[in-house]
């Protein structure tokens, strides 16, 4: 009898006794599932892993398909970038704020727009009332991410920034800030969200239709590899699909879709895979089942590695490595008893840590209910350093690999991502998907189904449905200045009545012109951006000559 | 026999965060209620005008951005305007509680903070139902 057989003989018996001894005294439920719902046995063993082959299936730390990790030595050799979303009110405040976290620790910047400037208006657009500065900093011209960047040198610091639909207009901003700081494109880092395919699914801040913003996004594609080598020219993000209610396996599916169809596009442009493929990098999330959010990330590595080699036949390493950021799950915060948010956001940063993540952000414990204060980023960011610097998790690479259940929920989770891309690609690719409404609809469903669990308390969530206590108004909640918008206005009055207009016009008709062809149009955009054209004034033109998108609207 | 509860579900400004109005426009539906999502970025004059043409007995505003002191009270001006009072408004979001008393002083009937259970929205609709049902 091998080792294997006699180890299902034993557990056949052990199962027997157990299940016996249950009878007197049940668990605690008749059955156990992950936090996406998938069900979870009493025991994981070697049987669970009959066919585990360590190189093939993990490969060592830096070598395909990377289950363990993109670097041979991970956070051993420098630990994840630490990178708080910041971003209210004007530009001095965001400018004010950045400075504060930089001399915290942080490790690198993440802007934080506000709505207006994410759907591409400017602060004195009639939409735009109520909304200036809200939820980000508001950007209407050059002038204001001068004033954003000030006193912080761009060759230093690695910037992500949340846009999409504008994202060439901000990134063309950013690349006009360095060289007056006399900082080249080519010695820039940093992140553009620039995934527009996840706005249709989940996040809204779409302007264009799918095929002018796949061109968008190629184009910036094109242009960093020539000019900012050392940029991540789009961030396919995951985030936002969980938070609107997918399941993990979900979020990594229609992610890992998104990146099919982004390459796709890219290939049909023209451009060589391995050229783009290095630069393209993830935005992941990170809920509370801890074991199931770090076999997620170990699936979504090895999946995207099997993709780009075997699908796309890229042949740089660096194209097979999916890079990631993670931030932990807005969703999963309470309103209720906020400080348990400081837990919660703890166990989800482990995970992103055990899971081998590039770069993090905690959410503060206050955001269930408003922007964070100073003091609630500082607890977050705090949280970090204490997974970093004293619990031991960052000393060694990937420290759950061979767990049998981290195992087995990792190669659940990649079978499972697999037949969603199946059906996806069945459906005609991403963009058809999203068309057809296929994708929104399967989020739906879950986040429908999450909510019901838990009004039935077959999901407990502490404060929520159990353990809940009488409380009081939570009480010091930040609150933007409503004269942000005001003064928003007047800043961009004294621009458009300040600078010099035949510039403005002949750069629009310029990114007009390569608009209906088929040029870059990273090229005019920037032009226009030197000019002090707007960013309303830009994206209407794109507006006039794409269209808009229509959403297909359901529930 | 009573006619079925009209609920216009509404996402006013930029906001794009709908998971919430879309599980609550499907807890609606499953309780028997005639329920329409307006879908994102909804002016209160294309609310208001949806509201009148679809006949509802209820609006839900959904805002996740902060803006909901500026939008939520011109939904119910606009509804006064056109006459049409009698629809029951209430709102649900990020929405700080201090700001729950000057939203109710502007005619919002009931705002649900996040953790909300659907259960408690639906009660206090058929509770509270400014127009017959027969």
């Amino acid at each position: 009898m091998t080792d294997l057989e006699k180890l299902q003989q034993d557990l056949t018996t052990w199962t027997t006794k157990v299940e016996k001894a249950n009878e007197k005294y049940p668990e605690r439920k008749k059955q156990f599932v992950t936090g996406s719902n998938a069900p979870v046995k009493r025991v994981y063993t070697p049987l669970d892993q009959k066919d585990f082959d360590y190189e093939k299936k993990l490969g060592l730390p830096g070598e395909f398909p990377y289950t363990s990790g993109v670097q041979p030595t991970m956070y051993r050799g420098r630990l994840w970038t630490m990178r708080q979303y910041a971003g209210f009110g004007t530009a001095e405040e965001s400018n004010a704020r950045y400075k504060y976290l930089l001399e915290q620790g942080q490790t690198g910047l993440s802007v934080a727009f506000d709505l207006p400037t994410q759907i591409g208006y400017d602060s004195d657009h009639p939409l735009s009332e109520g909304e200036v500065g809200k939820v980000g900093v508001a950007i209407d011209s050059l002038a204001d991410m001068e004033t954003l960047f000030g006193g912080i040198p761009l060759d230093k610091v690695s910037t992500s920034m949340t846009i999409n639909a504008p994202a060439a207009v901000l990134l063309a901003m950013y690349i006009a800030v360095a060289e007056k700081q006399g900082v080249s494109a080519d010695k820039l880092n940093g992140t553009i969200q620039n995934d527009i395919l996840k706005e249709y699914i989940a996040r809204g801040t779409y302007i264009f239709p799918p095929a002018p913003s796949m061109r968008l996004i190629t184009d910036i594609f094109e242009y960093c590899a020539k000019n900012v080598p050392n940029w991540n020219t789009i961030s396919i993000s995951g985030y936002h699909i969980r938070e609107a209610g997918s399941t993990a396996v979900q979020e990594v599916a229609f992610t890992l879709a998104d990146g099919i169809a982004y390459v796709e596009a890219a290939l049909k442009a023209g451009l060589d895979v391995d050229e783009f493929g290095p630069r393209l990098s993830f935005f992941f999330n990170a809920h509370n089942d801890l074991f199931e959010e770090v076999a997620k990330f170990r699936a979504a590595r090895r999946v995207w590695a099997h993709i780009m080699r075997d699908r796309f036949g890229a042949k740089n390493p660096k194209s097979w490595m999916l890079r990631f950021h993670t931030q932990t799950g807005g969703s999963t915060l309470t309103a209720q008893q906020p400080d348990n948010n400081i837990i919660r956001v703890t166990l989800q940063a482990l995970a992103a840590v055990l899971g081998g993540t590039q770069s993090l952000h905690t959410n503060s414990r206050d955001e269930a209910l408003a922007l964070p204060t100073e003091e609630a980023v500082r607890i977050a960011l705090r949280t970090q350093q204490i997974i970093a610097y004293e619990s031991g998790v960052a000393e060694t690479v990937d420290p759950l690999a061979g767990s049998y259940y981290v195992e087995s929920l990792t190669d659940r989770i990649e079978t499972e991502v697999l037949q969603y891309i199946k059906r996806i690609d069945d459906l005609g690719g991403a963009v058809k998907a999203i068309e057809q409404g296929y994708i929104q609809q399967e989020i739906q469903d879950s986040a429908y189904a999450w909510q019901m669990d838990v009004e039935k308390n077959e999901r407990i969530i502490v404060g929520l449905n159990k353990f809940q206590i009488k409380e009081n108004p939570p009480k010091g909640l930040l609150r933007v200045d409503p004269a942000v918008g005001e003064r928003q206005k007047q800043k961009l009055a004294a621009l458009r009545s300040s600078r010099d207009q035949g510039a403005v016009e002949r750069t629009l008709a310029a990114l007009r012109n390569a608009a209906r062809g088929t040029d870059n149009l990273m090229v005019p955009i920037l032009e226009a951006v030197k000019a002090y054209a707007t960013l309303g004034e830009i994206c209407g033109v794109l507006r006039e000559e794409f269209g808009e998108y229509k959403p297909n609207v359901m529930f | 026999m009573e006619r079925k509860i009209r609920v216009l579900i509404a996402k006013p400004g930029l906001d794009g965060h709908d998971r919430g109005a879309k599980v609550i426009a499907r807890a609606l539906r499953d309780a028997g209620m005639e329920v329409i999502y307006t879908g994102l970025r909804q002016t209160p004059e294309q609310i208001v005008s949806a509201a009148i043409q679809e006949d509802v007995d209820v609006i839900g505003l959904s805002i996740l951005s902060g803006a909901h002191n500026h939008l939520f009270p011109r939904v119910v001006e606009l509804l006064k305007q056109s006459g049409a009072e009698n629809v029951l408004v209430f709102g649900g979001g990020v929405i700080p509680e201090e700001d729950i008393p000057f939203l109710k002083s502007k005619g919002i009937a009931e705002v649900f903070g996040p953790g909300t259970p659907t259960s408690k929205t639906i009660e206090f609709i058929r509770a509270n139902l400014k127009r017959p049902l027969n």
